[in-house]
């Protein structure tokens, strides 16, 4: 087998390449490569698709989190507050 | 806030920093940040407090090129790193990677790199629009996050939370660039396996 065909069917490298991809872009051998690969193959289509969600979601979590921010007890926020107005005073 | 600290604050006003406000304007704010990292109140906590100290002693060199809370965030970011890095280069934690490699021996062909049949990607069918599946659809998202390794949980937020430079990632966790894709490639495997098992 060639390179070429060894790529156009082997998942395991067409699944890295997919990651490559959406952080850091593909040569264009390696897009040619991936490009075969998926016009053959419908799992790794499902694959990326489901990466890209994943990646949308997981940067999501953290926006959506911030959007409905967590709150520290009044308690600590209090012993906090003296803590900073203790060291503050040192100056 | 007592009237003392007024005279105190004046010290930082020109450099439009005001310790005396930083609980009241930013300790919720940053307590999201720590907490949405590591998943750890205590700790969270702590990196707040240990946060406001630590800006204490630096505030001197606060120039104002950035916002006061920007500025308080990147030390917080710093001490988070700190954690990762600490979380993931214990002794303790190569059987942690091992074991998570181990479940991904069997996704793809040996001889020729396909899909096995009992591991290949099925549709998800996550309507994104549809606002109370993508919180289900999150909340497995999170479950399947935490059972990663916690090297790979570290890789995989700073690059994926932060967007943070690749290189630096690797600095800072100590990875080969190599080893940086490796571990990219085996988190994603992992985490969208975990969801096909919990979801579909």
């Amino acid at each position: 087998m060639d390179e070429i065909t060894k790529i156009a069917y082997n998942c395991r490298k067409a699944t890295l390449l997919i990651e490559r991809k959406q952080i850091l872009g593909l040569s264009a051998r390696e897009k040619l490569e991936l490009k075969i690969h998926l016009a053959g193959c419908n799992v790794c289509k499902i694959f990326e698709r489901q990466s890209i969600l994943i990646n949308r979601m997981v940067h999501g979590l953290f926006h959506s989190s911030q959007a409905n921010e967590l709150k520290l007890d009044e308690k600590y926020k209090k012993q906090l507050q003296e803590r900073i107005e203790k060291e503050l005073n040192k100056h | 806030m007592s009237n003392d600290n007024y005279t105190t604050a004046d010290l930082f006003a020109t450099a439009s920093v005001d310790p005396g406000k930083w609980v009241e304007l930013y300790a919720d704010y940053l307590y999201t940040y720590a907490y949405t990292r590591i998943n750890d109140e205590e700790l969270a906590k702590d990196l707040v407090q240990e946060t406001f100290l630590a800006a204490l002693e630096k505030v001197h060199l606060f120039k104002g090129n950035s916002s006061e809370r920007t500025w308080l965030t990147a030390i917080l970011k710093n001490k988070v790193i700190d954690i990762y890095r600490k979380k993931s280069s214990a002794f303790a934690k190569k059987t942690e990677v091992a074991e998570a490699e181990q479940q991904q021996d069997d996704f793809f062909d040996h001889e020729d790199g396909h899909w096995n049949v009992a591991h290949r990607p099925k549709e998800f069918g996550v309507e994104q629009e549809d606002l109370i599946t993508s919180k289900e659809f999150n909340n497995i998202l999170q479950k399947c996050m935490k059972k990663l390794p916690t090297l790979w949980l570290s890789v995989f937020t700073m690059k994926h939370m932060d967007d943070e430079a690749t290189d630096v990632i690797c600095k800072e966790l100590k990875v080969t660039s190599a080893n940086f894709w490796v571990i990219i490639h085996r988190a994603k495997l992992n985490l969208r396996e975990c969801l096909q098992k919990n979801w579909i």
